[in-house]
């Protein structure tokens, strides 16, 4: 059986009109119901493509509230994604997900004392809660890099190892801060945890976006090695990748990507672990096509996921993570029963 | 980007290997160890298990790191070259190829061109050329659209040595590749690497387990016990030679083949 591979216009043009049409009905879909066709009438018409539309409060809804949000949603399912294609690929783990060197449980850690100092910090319009949620995940991901490293290098083992290690640690202070902290907003807490972060206003997006964006691209950098990790740590060597210090790179660019997205949604999962699966199955193992793909798809799936919270649960609508668990496991499944081959990793 | 990392173009010294010592981690204790392989010939490393062989060719292709000793080829300090060019000039083949099943048999010979793409991995048609090339020589071009984990282990013996093709190698390393095969892909195998160093100057580095086969492909025959060269020679003096029996500890005969009248040898407990 010989393999075929959709080409790459037809890939990449199709998940951009997703995106776009996910975007467009993630911003359509709300409290109050907006035509998706004049939800594209105002988007092209800041663009000038298009007249302004008559209803100024519209205008107002679309692009000061719905708009921001859905874009932000699109930024954590890109980045997410991207950093599951990273350490999936690196670690040449199937299971492996954005927050396999403890991301998470640092960000949750941060994100708690964030809220329980109720410290009234702020830089470039992100407050207390994401920065300490940023911070908290850079710190762990630190953290297990120094603890995984053993004479120099960098063990893929010791490093799966160390950061389940430092998770499960971080998990049990987050239990305690949580017990001890006597905190009011238990219920906010455990809507972060869900993915349900809240943050969705055009200040983020202008901090957040081009971090993501950046970072994305940055990765790009680093397709032809982790192209070659797939021959294992000696055959990346052998094929001329400066092995150390690429791990170290896509680790660190990963947990970066990781980090800006929990600091923004609070902790959203799956995505990362699903998605880059269901690229794969799209457009084959090469990362060159892998990263974007999984990047386009998974921004298209959260913000989909989020739509259907909203419809599903109103008005607060339920946090996104919950509905990315409920529609993505099912979803997956459905994808590796109708690819009829086994699914070869 | 590439035309800032230069190509290696060798001239006549071949591989030279001198005073490797010390041990890499779990890897066993080089002692001293030297060695040279004129440019295109044929060198065939016989060694007991745990004689350092392995330690050897990674050290050549660069998996461990060189700390004492030094390593040319074609006048050039190998130990000293970036990775990637170090890698346009020096392949392995290793045992089994180790890449996951979904790859197609092109993905995965492509791989092979990992130092010559550009930082995004982008690909030129000299790239795609080459992969032919490779493949067309290591005979999987039928197979290129298969995936690799529905692929015999003969055949993924051939995409393996397909990719290091592919990297337009001067320094082929063969790390036990004829180990897992039949016979015939032994045989197969070992002549397309034998034409290939004729025709193309490929000088050749093996580790391999049978003294015989090593015998019929190779110009030299080098014995590696205790982590250092013991003995050397042409397939007649090594196979002949009373430290093959002490190297591996057996009671052995030597006899010519009836046919090609190349020397043999064999146990008689």
């Amino acid at each position: 059986m010989s393999i075929r591979r959709p080409g790459s216009t037809t890939v990449f043009g199709g998940l951009l009109l997703l995106l776009l049409g996910s975007l467009i009905a993630g911003v359509a879909v709300g409290e109050t119901a907006i035509p998706p066709g004049q939800v594209a009438q105002v988007l092209l018409s800041r663009v000038g493509w298009a007249a302004a539309v008559a209803d100024p409060t519209l205008e107002a809804i679309i692009l000061a509230y719905r708009l921001p949000g859905a874009v932000v949603l699109a930024l954590v399912g890109a980045a997410l994604s991207g950093a599951g294609v990273l350490f999936q690929g690196m670690l040449r783990n199937p299971l492996a997900d954005p927050y396999a060197l403890g991301t998470s449980g640092g960000a949750a850690v941060g994100a708690v004392l964030g809220m329980l100092t109720g410290a009234r910090i702020s830089f470039l319009g992100l407050g207390a809660v994401p920065l300490f949620a940023f911070a908290g995940a850079m710190a762990a991901m630190l953290l297990v890099m120094q603890l995984a490293t053993v004479g120099g290098r960098l063990p893929m083992v010791t490093v799966l190892l160390a950061g389940f290690a430092v998770s499960t640690v971080l998990g049990a202070c987050l239990t305690m801060l949580l017990q001890i902290g006597n905190l009011q907003q238990t219920t906010t807490v455990y809507r972060w945890m869900a993915g349900g972060g809240g943050v969705a206003g055009w200040r983020e997006v202008s901090t957040a976006g081009p971090l993501i964006l950046l970072g994305l691209a940055a990765c790009a950098g680093l397709v032809r090695s982790l192209n070659a990790f797939s021959l294992g740590e000696d055959g990346a060597a052998r094929v001329g990748v400066n092995v150390e210090q690429d791990k170290r790179l896509t680790l660190a660019a990963g947990s970066f990507l990781t980090a800006v997205a929990v600091s923004l949604s609070g902790l959203v999962g799956f995505v990362g672990l699903v998605v880059p699966h269901a690229a794969r199955l799209l457009v084959g193992p090469d990362h060159r096509r892998l990263l974007p793909a999984a990047a386009l798809a998974g921004a298209s799936f959260l913000t989909v996921c989020d739509l259907l919270a909203r419809v599903l649960f109103p008005p607060g609508g339920l946090p996104v993570g919950v509905v990315t668990a409920f529609l993505g496991g099912p979803f997956f499944l459905y994808l590796l029963r109708k690819s009829r081959r086994e699914y070869q990793w | 980007m590439v035309g800032a990392v230069p190509s290696c173009t060798p001239p006549g010294q071949g591989l030279a290997v001198e005073g490797l010592t010390g041990g890499y981690g779990a890897s066993p204790v080089l002692d001293n160890l030297s060695l040279h392989v004129p440019h295109g010939t044929m060198a065939a490393l016989l060694a007991p298990n745990g004689a350092g062989k392995s330690t050897l060719l990674n050290l050549i292709s660069g998996v461990l790191p060189l700390r004492a000793g030094r390593i040319e080829f074609a006048g050039q300090d190998l130990g000293r070259l970036p990775a990637r060019t170090r890698a346009r000039c020096v392949a392995t083949v290793p045992q089994a190829l180790s890449v996951p099943s979904a790859f197609s048999v092109r993905e995965c010979v492509s791989l092979g061109r990992t130092p010559y793409l550009t930082a995004w991995g982008g690909e030129h048609e000299t790239d795609r050329e080459q992969v032919a090339w490779a493949m067309s020589l290591a005979q999987v071009t039928d197979l290129a659209d298969r995936r690799v984990g529905e692929i015999s282990g003969g055949e993924r013996q051939r995409v393996a040595l397909a990719l290091a093709l592919a990297q337009e190698p001067s320094l082929l390393l063969l790390d036990e590749a004829t180990a897992n095969l039949d016979l015939h892909h032994q045989v197969e195998v070992l002549s397309l690497v034998r034409r290939l160093s004729r025709e193309r100057t490929l000088t050749v580095l093996a580790a391999i387990h049978d003294p015989n086969l090593a015998g019929l492909f190779f110009d030299q025959l080098h014995l590696l016990a205790g982590g250092r060269i013991v003995a050397g020679g042409t397939p007649e003096e090594v196979l002949c030679s009373p430290i093959l029996e002490s190297v591996f500890e057996l009671r052995l005969t030597s006899l010519r083949h009836p046919v090609l009248g190349t020397p043999l040898v064999f146990w008689h407990g």
